[in-house]
């Protein structure tokens, strides 16, 4: 545990170092700062960020994880040569990526909603932190498996945005064809399993459901609302993305055990 | 003091240790040579657990390596090329291993000092020369005092002073009673350190033994040459 703590550590002032860190919460903190002072009210700021968050963050966290995890590769050799167990490294650098992209959007996000985003609006910012933190975690984690199955940086590079592309474009646009043509059958069930299996798709219906715009849900989210009311609809999303979260953690692990330096 | 056995491992289709069965002796410099690809750097990598083996076992001391990392307290290693992490400075890096074992260790900064490492050590990794990268990760390796000294072609891109100074490191560690393993092409320098030899060759040992003893049966006063009549060899017999 103190290595991994250790170890996060380390990796943390790394990371600072780099600009990229500071860019990524810049613009979150610009384009919350610019929506809250000229969107109107608050609440559709919460919604034009709720776009902005599910297009950005899977795409921005991706490309950061892998990127970051080929960066850290002599850090990595280097103290696999000293007595450090690899369970305690690879916490320690997944932790680190968790800690400062979720970070980015934590402060980005949740600094001008608390400075001047008012009381009605917490809880739904909250949540949109809470969904923007949990998008982090999911596709960081991808990335970061990603990263240490395939070695060449170009390659894990593009496989980085081929897997977003297909979350954040593709997979809607399959199942709306899909639908379409099989509109004589009954689709909610299939619908409802293909909604829990794109963590996208699951961040979009958990944050409209609690901003109660579902003109915006998308084509699986709509059904998603269908089958649940807004609160077990709300705890069953937070624990698929958890269980989304959890996947690429523990496949990354595995992998980094296994592993060959 | 460390024994392998059995040590295989491919990558892919291709393997580069076929069943390694090798021994060193404690308190001697052992020089592990071979042409190019013949596994000697996968070999150190398996020691330190940064290859993991397909199969075999390796020992050090009598325990047997596995998932506890704590053997490597007594390993001071040297890679091949001294990688560090490139926005930290020469310090930072230093800072770190101190950290993480520094406190149940006698700190060595002699090579630092005699490798005049100090002017770069507020210089970010990244702004670093080559050499001085080297220089650094060999100072690394013998930072601790560990036991057992795994150097991967140590003295590759040094300069002759500095590379001198870490012959006579090396030389004064094994008076220390240390172990030392060393890969290198280099076979002037192993003539001045080698105690023992073992040569690889397409990942096997082909000879293990004392330098002296295959200096006699090849009938070579250096050990380029004698290293070279035993490959020659090896060929004939293949």
């Amino acid at each position: 545990m103190r290595v991994t703590a250790k170890v996060a550590a380390f990796q943390l002032v790394d990371v600072m170092r780099s600009r990229w860190l500071l860019g990524y919460g810049s613009f979150f903190l610009l384009a919350t700062e610019l929506l809250l002072r000229f969107g109107g009210d608050p609440t559709r700021a919460l919604l034009s960020l709720t776009s902005v968050v599910l297009f950005i963050v899977p795409l921005a966290t991706l490309v950061f994880a892998t990127v970051y995890v080929h960066n850290a590769r002599e850090f990595i050799e280097l103290l696999l040569a000293q007595p450090v167990g690899r369970g305690a490294l690879f916490a320690g650098t997944y932790c680190a990526m968790a800690v400062s992209l979720s970070g980015g959007v934590v402060v980005g996000i949740g600094l001008p909603f608390a400075l001047r985003g008012g009381a009605g609006v917490a809880a739904q910012a909250a949540a949109l932190v809470g969904t923007g933190v949990a998008l982090t975690l999911v596709f960081g984690g991808i990335g970061v498996a990603l990263a240490l199955r395939v070695d060449d940086r170009v390659r894990a590079f593009g496989l980085a945005l081929g897997a977003w592309a297909c979350a954040a474009l593709v997979y809607d646009a399959a199942l709306l064809v899909l639908a379409t043509a099989l509109s004589r059958y009954p689709l909610e069930r299939p619908l409802l399993a293909a909604t829990l299996a794109n963590p996208i798709d699951l961040a979009r219906v958990a944050m409209l459901m609690r901003l109660d715009a579902s003109a915006l849900m998308g084509y699986t989210g709509s059904s998603f609302t269908r089958f649940f009311s807004a609160a077990t609809g709300t705890v069953v999303a937070a624990l698929a993305l958890a269980a989304w979260a959890a996947a690429p953690a523990l496949l990354g692990a595995r992998v980094f055990r296994r592993k060959d330096f | 003091m460390i024994e392998i056995s059995g040590l295989t491992k491919s990558f892919g289709s291709r393997d580069v240790l076929c069943g390694v069965d090798l021994c060193v002796r404690p308190g001697r410099v052992t020089a592990v040579v071979g042409p190019n690809g013949a596994g000697k750097t996968t070999l150190i990598k398996c020691l330190l657990g940064l290859v993991r083996a397909d199969n075999g076992r390796i020992r050090i001391d009598g325990v047997r390596i596995g998932v506890d990392p704590c053997y490597r307290a007594t390993i001071g290693y040297a890679s091949q090329m001294g990688r560090f992490p490139e926005n930290l400075t020469a310090r930072e890096v230093t800072n770190i291993l101190l950290d993480l074992r520094g406190a149940s260790a006698v700190i060595d900064w002699e090579l630092f000092e005699r490798l005049a490492l100090a002017p770069h050590m507020d210089t970010r990794v990244r702004a670093l020369s080559g050499g001085t990268r080297q220089k650094l990760n060999a100072a690394f390796a013998f930072l601790f005092t560990p036991r057992l000294l795994v150097l991967d072609e140590p003295t590759a891109g040094l300069d002759p002073m500095a590379s001198a100074v870490l012959k006579d490191k090396i030389l004064s560690e094994r008076s220390g009673g240390k172990t030392v393993l060393i890969a290198s092409h280099i076979m002037s320098e192993l003539d001045e350190l080698a105690d023992d030899v073992v040569l690889l060759r397409a990942g096997r040992v082909a000879y293990a033994g004392s330098a002296q003893k295959l200096r006699t049966f090849t009938g070579q006063r250096h050990l380029e040459r004698a290293v070279a009549a035993m490959m020659a060899r090896e060929a004939v017999c293949a």
